[in-house]
């Protein structure tokens, strides 16, 4: 192990409840592989795209129209911090999947900016995903992922793609960003699946 | 999201090769612009490092780094110059 | 331009033990650290320190080295809520142990081989790379051309202010003229306001000089600095610019 620092405490903390590896942060990180992207609200749109081409999107507007709650989540970054009871809004994504037809198992959730991972679909549905837009009842900060970001906070962080532009429904799996970089091709937490192998 | 100069990738691939990355002369696979590796502009505050075109912004370069291993995805640059001393 | 090192072994961590400490200003500090093993380094370069708590939690970041090739040298400006100054700064002691990995980045470097007059341009804790490279050529008796231009808040900021003055006296050839942009000490010729390209003009190299430019300190002053120089005409590939990220 590396040599320890006298006296340099990290600005994180060790708790039980937490995800090994994992420090408790009491402030909310902005993480980003790039420059964050400013998307002017009348030209945005949110696409789910199946493996046949079929492509289904709505416009701001019709995004706010479609049934929406409130849930609170804990998050868990790869980078090691970890923040809980953090609230949000937004749309479960089985609800932008209903009329959907497709027997793709994955998807690739596509962000403005060239950002992409990918998830099982059924790690989306069930109540496990949302796309987000407004965190601690404000509307979602452009370095937050707004307007809308995917949310499914079982895996790593990274997962919850910023700057939601597509779902792409796949037939086969194919590895993200980070995930054809290194990174876990699922990224379950609790059992630390952060790099490829673990 | 601010970027930092090609300059602070320098640490973290000497520790996989023996020659400064950040000296060597790379082409943007996407558009083709020329330049060092330290003119990139790389953004540091993610799960790895990602240093991109500063004319396109398209990737040049992940390095992900794992406590024993670590990971060089070079994709976005196409054919790599190293200056080396003359002999 | 650049100065090109024989390949050799990749870099690994090793363990520095801070062996001095000097207070420079009332934020920043400088930490004389024993590396065993030292290769040796070219003024400009820098190192990445990684601290390790007992819990295993790590922070890492980078700091350019202030000293001539001869030690191993480290300023070091405390940033509100940072990760790492705030134990380097308030807590470290003589004794203390970390890691560093380095030196490294050949690009933002100046040796005295190199002929060209030189024009140095700091923005705050921007001035500790640059230092470097006064003192590297100080210890070699260099008599190449420099010009500093260094900018800062206000005179409490100025780091090596003494040092610069024992310099302009002594270092035949170094030029040092201070920028300040909020509060400048009393009687100053220069009243208090961002660098402008009027200051340059005065107290830089003009671009028929050729100077070899090096300008480094936060992002924002980097740019206005480097544009500033293009605007001066100079040439684009003679400027050399290292920004230091977002605090923190």
């Amino acid at each position: 192990m590396a040599v320890v620092t006298r006296g340099f405490a990290g600005r994180g903390r060790r708790d039980v409840n937490l995800p090994p590896g994992q420090y408790l942060t009491d402030d909310f990180p902005v993480l980003s592989a790039g420059p964050t992207p400013r998307i002017a609200l009348d030209t945005w749109q949110l696409g789910v795209t199946t493996e046949s081409g079929q492509r289904h999107a709505w416009s701001w507007p019709e995004l706010r129209g479609l049934p929406s709650e409130e849930f609170t989540v804990d998050l868990h970054c790869v980078t090691k911090w970890s923040k809980l009871g953090t609230h949000w809004r937004g749309v479960r994504v089985e609800t932008l999947l209903s009329d959907v037809d497709t027997a793709g198992d994955y998807v690739m959730a596509h962000s403005y900016g060239g950002y992409s991972t990918n998830v099982p679909l059924e790690d989306l549905l069930d109540g496990q995903a949302w796309v987000a837009y407004e965190y601690d009842g404000e509307p979602l900060a452009p370095e937050h992922g707004g307007p809308a970001r995917l949310l499914v906070p079982h895996l790593y962080l990274w997962k919850s793609a910023k700057w939601l532009r597509e779902l792409q429904l796949m037939l086969g799996d194919e590895p993200g960003f980070w995930e054809s970089a290194g990174y876990h091709n699922y990224g379950d937490p609790w059992r630390e699946q952060r790099y490829w192998g673990d | 999201m601010q970027w930092v100069d090609g300059n602070d990738l320098a640490g973290a691939v000497r520790e996989l090769f023996a020659t400064d990355l950040t000296v060597a002369r790379g082409r943007c696979a996407a558009c083709g612009r020329e330049g060092m590796v330290a003119e990139a502009h790389v953004y540091n505050r993610a799960p790895g490092l990602v240093a991109r075109c500063p004319a396109c912004e398209a990737v040049l370069l992940r390095l992900v780094r794992a406590p024993d291993r670590a990971w060089l995805d070079l994709r976005g640059m196409s054919c790599l110059e190293f200056p080396l001393p003359a002999e | 331009m650049t100065k090109v090192e024989a390949p050799t072994r990749a870099l690994l961590w090793r363990v520095a033990t801070i062996a001095e400490i000097r207070e420079e200003t009332i934020s920043a500090r400088s930490l004389r650290l024993d590396v065993p093993g030292w290769p040796g380094h070219l003024a400009g370069q820098h190192v990445d320190v990684r601290l390790t708590a007992e819990d295993g939690y790590q922070a890492q970041r980078s700091y350019s080295l202030a000293s001539d090739p001869s030690t191993v040298e480290i300023t070091v400006q405390r940033v509100p809520r940072g990760e790492l100054s705030p134990w380097l700064c308030d807590i470290a002691t003589v004794g203390d142990q970390f890691e560093v990995r380095g030196p490294v980045g050949g690009y933002f470097t100046w040796s005295p081989q190199r002929p060209e007059p030189v024009l140095l341009v700091a923005g705050g804790s921007g001035i500790v790379p640059l230092m470097a490279m006064v003192r590297a050529r100080g210890s070699a008796e260099s008599r190449v051309p420099f010009r500093l231009v260094y900018s800062v808040r206000d005179p409490d900021t100025v780091i090596y202010a003494a040092e610069f003055m024992r310099r302009i006296r002594d270092d035949q050839g170094l030029d040092v003229a201070i920028v300040y942009t909020r509060e400048t000490p009393p009687g100053a010729p220069r009243p208090a306001g961002r660098l402008s390209a009027q200051d340059l003009g005065a107290m830089g190299w003009p671009a028929q000089s050729e100077p070899a430019c090096y300008v480094c300190g936060p992002t924002g002053f980097v740019e206005a600095a480097a544009d500033l120089l293009v605007a001066a005409g100079h040439d684009p590939q003679r400027i050399r610019t290292e920004r230091f990220g977002p605090t923190s």
